[in-house]
């Protein structure tokens, strides 16, 4: 074989701690290598040209290139090699960016580790095989995860751009947490007023097939064709039936249940609509609290629905859905605030999280927009807000900054003078962050035009005293203690993880980070991609986000799967598992193994059974082959003896 | 101190999805590791052979280590639940052939786990260091 090398430099970054030069000139000396080179930046325009040239000058048929992780160029030096009339795959990278100069110190030892690699990806592209992509048909349904306004955003331009789309959400009416805000910063617009037509437009949609109230089940398949199935959870209302009249709720004798829609704040009705602007507007049956499943009779909204929609036996349905693409959309949770005692815990019924303070605020809401405090429903004068619960708190194992809270109390401080105008707001926080357009401003307007008094310090307890709640904090610019006697303490509660995001990432293969945020193919440059193919990321389920940011990725995952399926065939990865027809002895146990029922039986014409590989759904894994007893079946790329004259590289230089 | 300062020979499998990314996190980040670890690049921890592992011991590795990613957490869904299975019997059967099981470890670090992954490399490296260069495979069959 005839092999080229090429060092780069990457300006400094390499350079820095590597002797290039050096790496360059010992890998002259290894097998097959005809041509070593070094370069400033290998990856710049007359960097490729440069590889180009010399596989046409040297008649180069394999290449290393030696720079940063194959994670990040691997596929722009397979276009370069192949530009050149090189199969892509008869090239390797040699990792001594992120594995070498960035991490060692010591020249000396960067160096002898970069000659390694090199000579290790050396001896694995000398048994590099050509390979050639299939192509496989697409099906142009997507499903979409998550029906807030990331997902609302990402199923519309979806089905406008003329693909199917199955969205479901698991809560009875799609909206998210927008739907149950009253206003939104740094606008004040009225947050259902932006919200209610697009989602009044995904439930008209002919292209939208919505499924509320369900979760996903399962998910097997890969790009191009996933096979989802979905659980659609029993809501005891036949909603075909349903007008969404709410006739039941009126009549509903239990009207205790936990309201989730106004996050506890109030109850409601066993059977219940959650809100007026609900999409679909359709009732459902809360067993837990409603007398005909606890008590066994009632019966009272069968009795009086007109169009006879109820049904207590209803049962848990699944249905199965099959798409090509997949975008998760699945949001935020909040932090739980009785996790932190110093606070009350929960027990005080004035210190209350901003969400359910979002509740009081909204006309909708259970107040109908008067605030009024929980213990004696009286207006509160003097309202404390505390910043940063449970965000960039370590100690409670939630380091990040959430984001948005610094700006949703400038804007709940504002609304508050607003309600009450004798009122006066004060807020603890670390640090103002308002890195948005118009967003300092606002904060701005907050405390010059509003008069809201920040205080930079964190707050160390609260405790009630009289029918007063007592802050005590500490001011850290006068370096002084404060204590301040509020009527209402509300908590700006971070963003964590949705409930079950790790579960749902599990089925999906997508990978999550320690907080169980969904991690993006690359933090900078594919911001809504996952490392698996045809899944997508929108929205606060991959960090915490605001809305303008959350509707710019809803569009920006819909744009890549329209991409996507732009073309009717795509081209699967020729990296796969090849069964060596003469060794396989047909012991089914790489069938057993093989997570995607990827290889099946099958006679050769000389009448021997075979394992043999489905090239379009094996997505290169290698199980089957660190399972196969005579090692018939190999992981093209990676097979036995690649990875093995890597390891023998290194030993024997 | 020259001594101490010679390099041991550690080789690495790590998985393309997560493990591999996470050394990556480690190098954009520029936690600082030991030198002495070569990293080879599998696509999921279950595509290592244990035999891999005994070979590399055999032709003189003084330690080898496999990482994947967190059980539960695969990119091809189940292929590390493979690996734990099979490298933990590895490891109990290690003795047997006359090779300290301390030579060899796996372990899990995902994509985002930058100063997990240092920590695995410095931790590994010193216990490869403390038990200093693996005895020649060969001399030990001729007795």
């Amino acid at each position: 074989m005839r092999i080229g090398v090429f060092i780069c430099h990457c300006g400094s970054n390499i350079a820095g701690t590597v002797d290039v030069k050096k790496v360059a000139e010992e890998a002259k000396r290894f097998p097959h290598v005809v041509y070593s080179t070094d370069y400033m930046y290998t990856c710049s325009e007359p960097g490729q040209l440069e590889i180009q040239e010399a596989i046409k000058k040297e008649k180069l048929d394999g290449v290393v290139v030696a720079s940063c992780s194959p994670r990040m160029h691997e596929n722009t030096f397979r276009r370069t090699v192949e530009k050149a009339g090189l199969n892509r795959y008869m090239f390797e990278m040699a990792n001594i960016r992120e594995h070498v100069s960035w991490v060692g110190v010591d020249k000396e030892a960067n160096t002898k580790k970069a000659i390694d690699l090199v000579r290790m990806a050396v001896a694995k592209v000398t048994l590099n095989q050509p390979l050639f992509p299939k192509s496989f048909k697409v099906n142009k349904n997507v499903l979409v995860i998550g029906g807030g306004v990331a997902g609302m955003q990402a199923a519309l331009d979806c089905a406008d751009g003329g693909l199917k789309v199955i969205l479901v959400e698991k809560n009875p009416s799609i909206g998210g947490k927008m739907a149950k805000l009253d206003k939104t910063f740094p606008t004040i617009d009225c947050s259902i007023c932006i919200l209610g037509p697009k989602m009044v437009d995904v439930g008209q949609h002919e292209n939208i097939k919505l499924y509320t109230y369900s979760e996903i089940e399962e998910i097997s398949g890969y790009v191009g064709n996933y096979e989802v199935k979905i659980r659609k959870k029993a809501t005891y209302v036949d909603w075909t039936k349903c007008t969404g009249c709410g006739l039941c709720m009126e009549k509903c004798p239990s009207k205790k249940a936990f309201d989730p829609f106004n996050e506890g704040i109030a109850p409601t009705t066993a059977i219940n609509i959650p809100f007026p602007q609900a999409i679909p507007k359709k009732a459902k049956i809360d067993p837990n609290y409603c007398r005909q499943f606890i008590k066994g009779k009632c019966g009272v909204c069968a009795k009086i629905c007109p169009v006879q929609a109820i049904d207590y036996e209803m049962q848990d349905e699944i249905v199965t859905e099959k798409v090509g693409a997949i975008i998760v959309a699945t949001g935020y949770s909040l932090f739980d605030h009785t996790k932190i005692k110093e606070y009350g815990a929960g027990k005080y019924l004035d210190v209350i999280t901003s969400i359910q303070y979002e509740r009081l605020l909204n006309a909708s809401g259970p107040t109908s927009g008067h605030i009024l405090r929980p213990s004696d429903n009286k207006e509160p004068k003097t309202i404390v807000f505390v910043a940063c619960v449970g965000s960039r708190d370590k100690s409670l194992g939630v380091p990040y900054c959430s984001n948005f809270c610094c700006m949703y109390i400038a804007k709940q401080a504002i609304l508050t003078k607003d309600h009450i105008p004798d009122s006066q707001s004060y807020v603890f926080y670390m640090d103002i962050r308002a890195p948005g357009k118009g967003y300092e401003e606002f904060v701005r307007r907050a405390q010059e035009e509003y008069g809201v008094k920040y205080i930079r310090g964190r707050v160390s307890r609260i405790f009630k005293r009289g029918d007063k709640m007592v802050v005590r904090g500490s001011d850290t610019l006068l370096g002084t203690q404060v204590e301040l006697e509020a009527d209402l303490v509300v908590l700006a509660t971070g963003a964590i993880a949705e409930e079950g995001a790790r579960e749902l990432a599990e089925k999906l293969r997508i990978s999550y980070d320690p907080y169980g945020f969904y991690i993006e193919s690359h933090p900078k440059l594919r911001p809504v991609e996952t490392n698996t193919a045809g899944v997508f990321l929108a929205g606060a389920c991959q960090g915490p986000k605001d809305i303008p940011a959350s509707v710019g990725q809803g569009s920006a995952a819909a744009s890549k799967v329209l991409s996507l399926f732009s073309k009717d065939l795509l081209e699967s990865d020729p990296q796969i598992a090849h069964v060596n027809e003469m060794l396989c002895v047909d012991c089914k146990k790489c069938i057993q193994t093989c997570p995607y029922g990827a290889i099946e039986e099958k006679k050769t014409p000389m009448g021997k059974i075979v394992a043999s590989v489905i090239e379009t759904v094996c997505q290169g894994c290698g199980l089957c082959t660190a399972t196969c007893p005579p090692g018939a079946i190999q992981l093209q790329q990676f097979t036995d003896n690649q990875l093995l004259a890597e390891v023998k590289a290194f030993f024997h230089a | 101190m020259a001594e101490e300062k010679k390099e041991a020979k550690i080789v690495g499998f790590l998985c393309n999805w997560c493990s591999y990314g996470g050394a990556d996190t480690a190098g954009v980040s520029r936690f600082k590791q030991p030198t002495d670890l070569r990293i080879i690049r599998v696509p999921c921890s279950g595509r290592v052979d244990p035999l891999f592992v005994v070979k590399a011991l055999e032709s003189g590795a003084d330690g080898v280590l496999v990482s994947g990613c967190h059980p539960r957490d695969c990119h091809y869904s189940e292929g590390n639940f493979y690996a734990r299975r099979r490298l933990e019997v590895l490891k109990r059967f290690l003795p047997f052939m006359g090779i300290d099981p301390n030579r060899f470890e796996y372990t899990w670090v995902s994509a985002s786990e930058g100063q997990r992954w240092q920590q695995v490399v410095t931790k590994f490296t010193e216990q490869i260091h403390n038990l200093g260069p693996a005895p020649k495979r060969e001399e030990k069959s001729d007795r």
